[in-house]
C-alpha cells in the first residue's frame, strides 16, 4: 500500500508538471492524455504489475484519497486498472461542465451523490439522462443552484431513481406545483430543501406531503406561497419529520399544534414568521417531547409564551431566541425546568441584570451561550452567568458594549475550557484584559477580537493558545508586527487569520505567519497598506491557502501574485481590488496554475482583455467582479464573457451595459449567468485608515 | 269556569253571527259582547279547539265552508264577489233557503243566550238550569255549523274551478284568507288537514325560517325531536299544491303571487279600500298564540311521510317544497357551465353555478371542492388522496394509475347515479368534511403498509362515500365513460 501511494505521488508530480486541461475535476474518459493510450497501443510484452493489485486494495487506497479530487485524478491516470477502479469507486460527483455529462455518466455508473451546483443551467433532457444512467444508485442530488428544468425532468428523476433520498431544490424561483407533484412521486425521499421556492403553493406541498411520507427533513424557508393549509397537511401526513424549517413563511398559530405534535420532531426553525404571534407560541404547551432544537424569532415573546414552550418541550437542548424584546427575570427563571438545555442564544434582545442573574441561577449546565448584540448586558449579570456555567465552551458576546474588564476577568477565571470566544466591538474592554484570555484559556480554538483595544502584549499572551485555529483581529489599530510574530511562533495550527485594516502591520509580521502557520487557509490582509511582494512570497509556503484578500494592498505587484500562484494552487477566492500594479503578467500564470479559482475581484487593477480572457477560461470560476479596469475594452469583455463558460455571477459597471450587445447579454443570461450592473463612483485612492475609522464611527453613532 | 264557558258561548254566537250577518237589525242589537270582549282574544284558543273538534271530519271541505260563510255576507266581505262571479253556476235559491233556516236557528239561540245573560245577574245560584241551557245552546250551535258546512259543500266544485285551478297549497291560501277575515271578523278559521291538536300551544313559538337546503332540514329535525310526538299538528299537502308556482291569489282577478306582500301591493290597483294602512299592513297573528305546525311529505314511503315508521316531519312550507322537489322530482335544472350537475331546485343551481368552474379544488380521487380548506381537510382525512392540479398535463401523465382507480369508482357511481333518493351531493360533500379540526386531525386508521391498503381504501371509499363524483375538467373522457358504463349496467 505504501508503495502504491509513493507511486501515486510520483504520478501526481508528473501530472503537475504537465499542462492541466481545465475542464472537469475528475478525468474525462475521452481526450485523456498519454498513459492510457500508450497502454492501448504499445506492444509491451511485459504485463502491467499494477494489474496484479486486487480491486479491494485499490479501493482501500481510494478511500484514503477521498478528500482530494486532484489526487484521485492522478490515481486514475496511472494505468487502466486504476482508471477502472476509480470509475467504480467514485460515489460523489460534482461536474463543472454539462457538455461532458454523457461521457461522465457512462464512466461512473455507481454514483450515489450528484452535486450539480456548478451547472447553472440544466435541461430536462440532462435530468432524464441522469435518471436513466445512474437512477438505481442515486441517493442524493443537489440542484440548488441550477435552473431551467421543469416537472418533466423532475418526474423522470422521481420515476427512475427509486432510492433517491435527498433532493435540494433551493433557489428555484420558478418551481411550480407541477414540479412539486413530480417530486411527490419520489416515495422514498427523506430530505428535501425547498428554500426560496416562492411559486410553490399549498397544492404543490400537498402533493409532496402525500407522496413523500418518509420525509425527515423539510426546509421551506422563504416559501411565501404557502399557507397554513399546506404546512398543516405536511404535519398531518409526514409523521416522521425530524427537522422542519419554516423560517420566513406565513405560518400562523393555526397549524402550529399539528407541527408541535409531530412525534419525532427534533429541530424546529421559526425565524421571522411574522404571522406567528404570542398566542401561537402558547401552543407549545401541547408538548413536543422530542424537540431538541428550537430556533425562534419572535418580537413579542413574553413570559406566558416562553413558559408554555418550556412546559411543552422538556427535552430542549438548544434554544435560540432572536429579537425577543425584553428578557426579564420571570422569563429567564422559567428556563429552570429545561434540564437538558445546553445552548442558549439570545440575539438582539434586551436583557436586564435581574434577568441575567436568573438565567445564571436557572441554567447550570450550559455549553454554549450567545448574547450577540444584546443590550443591557452588565458586568454583574454576565459574571454571575459564567460563574454558574463553568463548563461553557462557546461564548458570544459580540457587541455587548457595556461590559468591561470585570466581565473578561470572570469569564477567563471561570470558563477555563472555553474553546470559542467572540467579542467583536466590546469597546469598554481595555488592553490589559486580553492578557487574561491568553493566560487562562489555553484551549481556545476560535477567537474573534475584531475592533477591540488589543495590543501586542495581548497578542503575545494569546499566542499561548497552541490550538488556535481562527483568529480575527481586524480593525485593532494597536496591533503591530511584534504581536503577529508572536502569533506566528505560538499558533502552528492557525487556519484563518483576519488582519483587516491592521495598519501597523508590515512584511515582517506576515513573513513570520508564513513560516509558522503552514496550515493557513484563509488570510485577510485588506487595507494592510504596508504589505509588499515579500509578504506574499512568504505566504506562498502555505500550500493550503484558499482565500486571499489583498484589497487595497497597493504595494503588491505581479511578482507577489505569481509567487502565490506557484505556491498556493488551492486558491479559491482572490480579491485584488485596488492592487494597481497587478497586470496581465501576474494574472495569466495565476489563471493557468490556480485551476480551482472560483471567485475573483479585479476592480481597479491594471488587468486588460488578455488577462481577463485567461481568467475566464478557468473552468471553476463562477464569479467575477470587474469595475474600473482601465485596460478593458468592450470587445475584450465580450470575448471573455463568451469564454467564461461556468459564469454564474458577473458584477460590472453599468456603463458596460450599453457597450455590450443586447444579444450577447441575453445569450449569457440564458446560459445561467446573472449580471449585476452597479453604478459605482470611481475612487482612485485607497481610503486612509484613520479617515475610514472616523467615518465608520460616525456612522455607528448615527445609527 | 263559568265565565269562560259563557265566553265560549258568546264567542260561538259571534261565530254564528258572521254567517247570518245579512240581517242588519241583528248587528244593530247591542249584544252583551262587552262581557267577553276583553278576554276574547286571550281565550281564542278555546274557540279554536271547539271549531277544530267540530270540523275534524270535514277536512277538505273546510275551506269551502269558509268561502260560503264569507260569501253570504253581501257587501261586507269582498270574497263574495268571487262567489257572485257570473261564471259560477250556483244554486242560489236553495242556498238562500238554507241560510234563512240558519237564521231562524240563530235567532233561537240568541234568545236563549239573552235570557241567560239577563238571568245571570239575578239568579246566579241556579247552576243546574244554567247547565241545561248551555247544553241546549251547544247542541243548537253544532247543528247550525253542520248545516252551514253542508251548504258550503255545494259550493265546492265551483270554487275549485274558479279559484283553485292553479292548485295553491291550501294552507297558505287559507292563512292568507285568514288574515283577511281576521281583519273583519274575529272568527277563527278551521285549518286544513288537522290531525291532532294540542292545548298548550303557548309554550313554543313557531319560527318560520326560510329553509334552503335539506341539510338544514335535518337541523330542524333535532328541534322537532324535542317536541313530543303528537305535540304538534301535522299537515300534508298534495303534490299539486306543493308544486304550484303561486300561493297567494287575488280574489278579484285571480292573479297568483308568491308572497302575500306582493298580493297586497297588487290589491291596491283594485280600489281605494285596499289602500288603507290597515289593508296594507302585514297581517299579524300575534294576538293568537301560534299553533305548532309540522308538515308531512305526500310521497308514501319517504321518511318525511307521516306513515313512515321513523317519521321526521318537515318544519316549514318551504322545507316541504324543497324537500319534495329535491327528493321526488326530476332534476331539470342543469348547470350551464359543467353540464354535469343537475338540480331540481333553482336556488341550488344558482348556488352551484356561482362556484362552478371557478376555484375548483380537485382531489386525485376526482372529487372537487369549492374551497381549498375543504380539499385539504379531505386530503388529510383519506389515505392516498392528494391534491391534484387540474389543467396540468404533467400530472395527468404521471398519475395514470389514479385515473384507472377512478374508473372503478365511476362504474359504481354510474350505477347509483340515477337513483332519485340522491339529495344534493354538494351538501353531502361539504357536510362530510365540514369539520374544523378535520384537516389537522391525525387519523387513527393510518395503516402501516399503506401501499396496499391505499388501493383498498380508495375503492371502498369510492364505493361507499361518494355516490356521485365530479369529474376533473382536465379529463373529459371520464364523463363520457360514466354515461357509457351506467348505460351498460342498466342494460344488464
Amino acid at each position: 500500500m505504501g508503495k502504491s501511494i509513493t507511486l501515486h505521488n510520483r504520478t501526481r508530480i508528473s501530472e503537475a508538471l504537465e499542462t492541466q486541461v481545465p475542464g472537469v475535476v475528475f478525468t474525462k474518459p475521452s481526450g485523456d492524455p498519454c498513459p492510457l493510450k500508450k497502454h492501448r497501443f504499445s506492444e509491451d510484452p511485459k504485463p502491467n504489475l499494477f494489474d496484479a493489485l486486487s480491486e479491494e486494495l485499490l479501493f482501500l487506497i481510494l478511500d484514503h484519497l477521498d478528500s482530494d479530487d486532484l489526487d484521485k485524478k492522478s490515481f486514475s491516470l496511472v494505468c487502466r486498472s486504476f482508471y477502472a477502479a476509480e470509475s467504480r469507486h467514485r460515489r460523489t460527483l460534482r461536474p463543472l461542465r454539462l457538455d461532458l455529462m454523457p461521457a461522465v455518466l457512462s464512466r461512473y455508473l455507481s454514483i450515489s451523490h450528484l452535486d450539480l451546483s456548478y451547472c447553472p443551467r440544466i435541461s430536462d433532457g440532462v435530468l432524464a439522462s441522469i435518471a436513466t444512467a445512474v437512477g438505481p444508485s442515486l441517493l442524493s442530488i443537489d440542484l440548488s443552484r441550477s435552473r431551467s428544468f421543469s416537472h418533466f425532468g423532475l418526474g423522470s428523476l422521481a420515476a427512475s431513481c427509486m432510492s433517491l433520498v435527498e433532493i435540494n431544490l433551493s433557489n428555484m424561483n420558478d418551481l411550480s406545483d407541477a414540479s412539486a407533484a413530480a417530486i411527490g412521486r419520489a416515495r422514498n425521499l427523506e430530505k428535501l430543501w425547498l428554500t426560496n421556492c416562492k411559486l410553490l403553493t399549498d397544492m404543490g406541498i400537498g402533493c409532496i406531503a402525500v407522496g413523500c411520507r418518509k420525509l425527515k427533513l423539510l426546509c421551506l424557508k422563504f416559501c411565501l406561497g404557502l399557507t397554513d393549509l399546506g404546512i398543516g397537511l405536511v404535519a398531518v401526513k409526514c409523521r416522521e419529520i425530524r427537522n422542519l424549517d419554516l423560517s420566513h413563511t406565513t405560518v400562523t398559530k393555526k397549524c402550529l399544534p399539528a407541527i408541535i405534535q409531530l412525534p419525532y420532531l427534533e429541530k424546529l426553525t421559526l425565524v421571522n414568521c411574522h404571522y406567528l404571534d404570542e398566542e401561537g407560541l402558547v401552543n407549545f404547551k401541547l408538548g413536543s417531547k422530542s424537540l431538541e432544537v428550537l430556533d425562534i424569532n419572535c418580537p413579542y415573546v413574553s413570559d406566558d409564551a416562553l413558559s408554555s414552550i418550556v412546559k411543552g418541550a422538556v427535552n430542549l437542548r438548544q434554544l435560540i431566541l432572536a429579537h425577543c424584546g425584553l428578557v426579564t427575570y420571570c422569563l429567564a427563571n422559567s428556563l429552570q425546568r429545561l434540564a437538558k438545555l445546553e445552548t442558549i442564544k439570545l440575539e438582539c434582545c434586551h436583557l436586564t441584570t435581574p434577568g441575567l442573574l436568573a438565567l445564571g441561577s436557572s441554567c447550570n449546565s450550559l455549553k454554549e451561550l450567545g448574547l450577540r448584540k444584546c443590550s443591557g448586558v452588565t458586568d454583574e449579570g454576565l459574571s454571575f452567568v459564567v460563574s454558574k456555567n463553568k463548563g461553557l465552551t462557546k461564548l458570544d458576546i459580540t457587541r455587548c458594549r457595556t461590559i468591561t474588564d470585570i466581565s473578561i476577568a470572570s469569564i477567563t477565571s471561570s470558563c477555563t475550557s472555553l474553546m470559542s470566544l467572540r467579542m467583536e466591538s466590546c469597546v469598554l474592554v481595555s488592553k490589559q484584559a486580553f492578557r487574561m484570555i491568553g493566560e487562562h484559556c489555553p484551549l481556545l480554538e476560535e477567537l474573534d477580537l475584531t475592533d477591540n483595544h488589543l495590543d501586542d502584549q495581548g497578542l503575545k499572551s494569546i499566542s499561548n493558545c497552541r490550538k488556535l485555529l481562527i483568529l480575527k483581529i481586524g480593525l485593532c489599530m494597536n496591533v503591530n508586527d511584534e504581536g503577529i510574530i508572536q502569533i506566528g511562533r505560538g499558533c502552528p495550527m492557525l487556519q484563518e487569520l483576519d488582519l483587516y485594516r491592521s495598519i501597523g502591520l508590515t512584511d515582517t509580521g506576515i513573513i513570520a505567519i508564513g513560516q509558522g502557520c503552514p496550515m493557513l487557509q484563509t488570510i485577510n490582509l485588506a487595507y494592510c497598506t504596508e504589505i509588499t511582494d515579500n509578504a506574499l512570497r512568504s505566504l506562498s509556503k502555505c500550500s493550503k491557502l484558499n482565500t486571499l484578500e489583498l484589497r487595497g494592498c497597493f504595494r503588491v505587484s505581479n511578482y507577489g501574485l505569481v509567487a502565490i500562484a506557484l505556491g498556493c494552487k488551492e486558491i479559491v477566492k482572490l480579491d485584488i481590488k485596488k492592487c494597481y500594479d497587478i497586470t496581465d503578467v501576474g494574472i495569466v500564470p495565476l489563471a493557468h496554475l490556480c485551476s480551482r479559482l472560483r471567485q475573483i475581484n479585479l476592480s481597479y487593477s491594471s488587468v486588460s482583455d488578455f488577462g481577463l480572457l485567461a481568467l475566464a477560461s478557468i473552468s471553476c470560476l463562477r464569479s467575477m467582479t470587474i469595475f474600473f479596469l482601465s485596460g478593458l475594452t468592450p470587445n475584450g469583455l465580450a470575448t471573455a464573457l463568451l469564454t467564461f463558460g461556468g459564469s454564474k455571477k458577473v458584477k460590472l459597471h453599468i456603463s458596460f451595459k450599453s457597450l455590450l450587445s443586447q444579444k450577447l447579454i441575453t445569450h449569457l443570461e440564458e446560459r445561467g449567468c446573472i449580471f449585476q450592473w452597479r453604478d459605482k463612483r470611481f475612487q482612485a485612492e485607497v481610503d486612509d485608515n484613520e479617515v475610514w475609522k472616523q467615518r465608520s464611527q460616525d456612522l455607528m453613532t448615527f445609527v | 269556569m263559568q265565565s269562560s264557558k259563557l265566553l265560549r258561548r258568546s264567542k260561538a254566537r259571534n261565530f254564528g253571527m258572521n254567517f247570518s250577518s245579512e240581517s242588519a237589525e241583528m248587528e244593530q242589537k247591542s249584544w252583551p259582547f262587552e262581557i267577553s270582549a276583553s278576554s276574547c282574544s286571550a281565550d281564542n284558543s278555546s274557540i279554536h279547539l271547539n271549531a277544530n273538534e267540530l270540523f275534524a271530519q270535514m277536512r277538505s271541505k273546510s275551506i269551502n265552508f269558509n268561502f260560503e260563510a264569507q260569501g253570504s255576507q253581501p257587501g261586507t266581505c269582498p270574497i263574495n264577489q268571487i262567489v257572485k262571479d257570473p261564471n259560477v253556476n250556483l244554486d242560489v235559491k236553495s242556498m238562500l233557503n238554507n241560510l234563512s233556516f240558519l237564521e231562524q236557528k240563530i235567532h233561537n239561540i240568541q234568545g236563549i243566550i239573552h235570557s241567560i245573560a239577563s238571568q245571570k245577574s239575578i239568579t246566579s245560584s241556579l247552576p243546574n238550569e244554567f247547565a241545561v241551557r248551555q247544553q241546549l245552546v251547544t247542541s243548537d250551535l253544532a247543528s247550525i255549523i253542520v248545516d252551514l258546512i253542508s251548504t258550503a259543500g255545494s259550493l265546492l266544485p265551483t270554487i275549485k274551478n274558479n279559484l283553485l285551478s292553479s292548485n295553491p297549497p291550501p294552507n297558505q291560501f287559507c292563512s292568507s284568507l285568514d288574515s283577511l277575515t281576521n281583519m273583519e271578523a274575529d272568527a277563527p278559521l278551521p285549518k286544513h288537514e288537522l290531525m291532532k291538536t294540542q292545548d298548550d300551544r303557548s309554550e313554543m313559538n313557531e319560527n318560520v325560517h326560510i329553509e334552503d337546503h335539506d341539510m338544514k332540514e335535518s337541523e330542524d329535525l333535532a328541534e322537532v325531536d324535542n317536541l313530543l310526538s303528537g305535540s304538534y299538528e301535522v299537515l300534508q299537502l298534495e303534490k299539486e299544491e306543493i308544486l304550484a308556482p303561486h300561493t297567494h291569489f287575488c280574489r278579484i282577478c285571480g292573479k297568483g303571487f308568491k308572497r302575500d306582500a306582493n298580493l297586497r301591493m297588487h290589491m291596491r290597483g283594485h280600489g281605494d279600500e285596499y289602500k288603507t294602512p290597515a289593508a296594507l299592513a302585514k297581517p299579524s297573528n300575534s294576538s293568537e298564540p301560534p299553533l305548532i305546525k309540522r308538515y308531512s311529505c305526500p310521497f308514501v314511503g319517504c321518511k318525511r311521510n307521516k306513515e313512515h315508521k321513523g317519521f321526521q316531519p318537515l318544519k316549514t312550507l318551504l322545507c316541504v317544497k324543497n324537500h319534495y322537489k329535491r327528493s321526488h322530482c326530476d332534476k331539470s335544472y342543469i348547470c350551464s357551465k359543467c353540464h354535469l350537475k343537475k338540480f331540481s331546485v333553482l336556488a341550488d343551481l344558482k348556488t352551484h353555478e356561482k362556484h362552478c368552474g371557478r376555484d375548483k379544488w380537485l382531489c386525485s380521487c376526482g372529487t372537487t371542492f369549492s374551497r381549498k380548506d375543504k380539499l385539504f381537510g379531505h386530503v388529510a382525512l383519506f389515505q392516498g388522496h392528494s391534491p391534484a392540479l387540474p389543467t396540468d398535463e404533467g400530472y395527468a401523465l404521471g398519475s395514470s394509475g389514479h385515473v384507472n382507480d377512478n374508473d372503478v369508482g365511476v362504474r359504481i357511481d354510474g350505477n347509483g347515479y340515477d337513483s332519485s333518493t340522491n339529495s344534493s351531493n354538494d351538501d353531502k360533500d361539504t357536510k362530510l368534511f365540514d369539520d374544523d379540526h378535520g384537516y389537522l386531525s391525525t387519523l387513527s386508521f393510518e395503516p402501516y403498509d399503506y401501499e396496499i391498503s391505499d388501493e383498498f381504501m380508495k375503492t371502498t371509499f369510492d364505493l361507499t362515500e361518494y355516490s356521485s363524483i365530479m369529474y376533473p375538467s382536465g379529463l373529459p373522457d371520464l364523463g363520457l365513460k360514466k354515461g357509457d358504463t351506467s348505460g351498460s349496467i342498466c342494460m344488464l
